[in-house]
């Protein structure tokens, strides 16, 4: 199957919908609410695949030190596809280290939007909320656009927006593993507690954590590795695009009450005796 | 001039400049990045600036490009 086949009969009504729910992230107006990593991608012609498919209008990179790799032709299908770059500072421990590798990516990037990633942790990946905190203050004042990847915690999520964060991106579960949202309670409580969009970036394993995180009230879904590393990285991304838009429509429709019994939906009235 | 390059020891003729250097390396890898960003001691040298840096011995230099990530 094409990617034409793949998205094309989908593309109007979603366009449709889209319109009258724009996602504004940065003081920038997007129409998809997905946000795709290039992380772990097994091919260019996997990636571009996957991005067209996908919808997505922002695409996160990596700074790395100079190797004779396909990266410059990374670049070319991420160009081609007319994508907004998002640089990360993957790997850094510390408000130091993450600072200046922002003000590289904006130098090589000629973007002042940075995911900012401070990692207190090798086995977890999880964030180290002190370096992450102080990181995003120094950005913010140095005039970025600081959209952080943070733990699921409502009081930092909150700190965060305080400190002028443009996003903030709680985590479903550690980077990779694809565990889906173990807490969707916390995600719940931060999309309350701050003003500024939530996007649940992080361990999303498949189609139904995503439409989760946006039932949840996030407004948009960052992955890598759910789509980079599917058996079919193309269709992963199509099965993402339809769940956040399945999950943020459900979202503004309003879901239904839990109750602990069942509520007929047939009327009993004008029961015949039989 | 002994300088470090991207973690690695380096001999540089004195008075090569970040541009010098910078087009050595993508000349070495044989890469064609055009993204490339320079941290020279932590700091970086912006594009506009690289052809009148002048590197000094023991200057720690990071060249970086673009890759995948998440």
């Amino acid at each position: 199957m094409t990617t034409e086949d793949l998205t094309g009969r989908l593309a109007p009504a979603l366009a449709a919908e889209e319109a009258g729910d724009p996602f504004v992230l940065g003081g920038q107006t997007l129409t998809s609410r997905l946000l795709l990593g290039t992380g772990g991608v097994p091919s260019l012609e996997a990636l571009e695949a996957a991005v067209r498919a996908s919808g997505t209008q922002l695409v996160t990179v990596a700074l790395r030190r100079v190797e004779a790799s396909a990266a410059g032709s990374m670049m070319q299908v991420l160009d081609r596809a007319g994508v907004r770059l998002l640089p990360n500072t993957a790997g850094c421990r510390t408000a130091r280290e993450a600072v200046r590798t922002a003000r590289l990516a904006r130098e090589a990037f000629g973007t002042d939007w940075v995911k900012l990633e401070v990692i207190g942790d090798d086995v977890t990946l999880l964030p180290d909320a002190v370096e992450l905190l102080d990181a995003a203050e120094q950005l913010v004042a140095e005039g970025f656009t600081v959209l952080a990847y943070t733990t699921d915690d409502p009081v930092l999520g909150r700190r965060l927006a305080d400190a002028g964060c443009a996003a903030v991106m709680p985590l479903g579960s550690p980077i990779g593993s694809g565990l889906g949202i173990r807490n969707p309670h916390s995600i719940a409580l931060l999309r309350d507690a701050v003003d500024v969009p939530v996007v649940l970036d992080a361990g999303i394993g498949t189609a139904s954590d995503a439409a989760l995180a946006m039932e949840l009230g996030c407004d948009a879904v960052l992955l890598a590795s759910a789509v980079t590393r599917a058996r079919d990285p193309e269709r992963m991304a199509l099965a993402m695009r339809q769940a956040v838009e399945g999950g943020r429509l459900a979202r503004l429709a309003g879901r239904i009450p839990r109750r602990w019994h069942a509520e007929a939906s047939t009327s009993f009235e004008g029961l015949p005796a039989l | 001039m002994q300088v470090t390059v991207n973690g690695d020891a380096a001999e540089l003729a004195d008075g090569a400049t970040v541009a010098d250097l910078v087009a050595d390396l993508l000349a070495e890898r044989a890469s064609g990045h055009d993204r490339v960003a320079v941290a020279r001691n932590g700091d970086v040298v912006p594009r506009s600036s690289w052809a009148q840096t002048p590197l000094a011995p023991g200057d720690a230099v990071e060249v970086l490009a673009p890759t995948a990530g998440g």
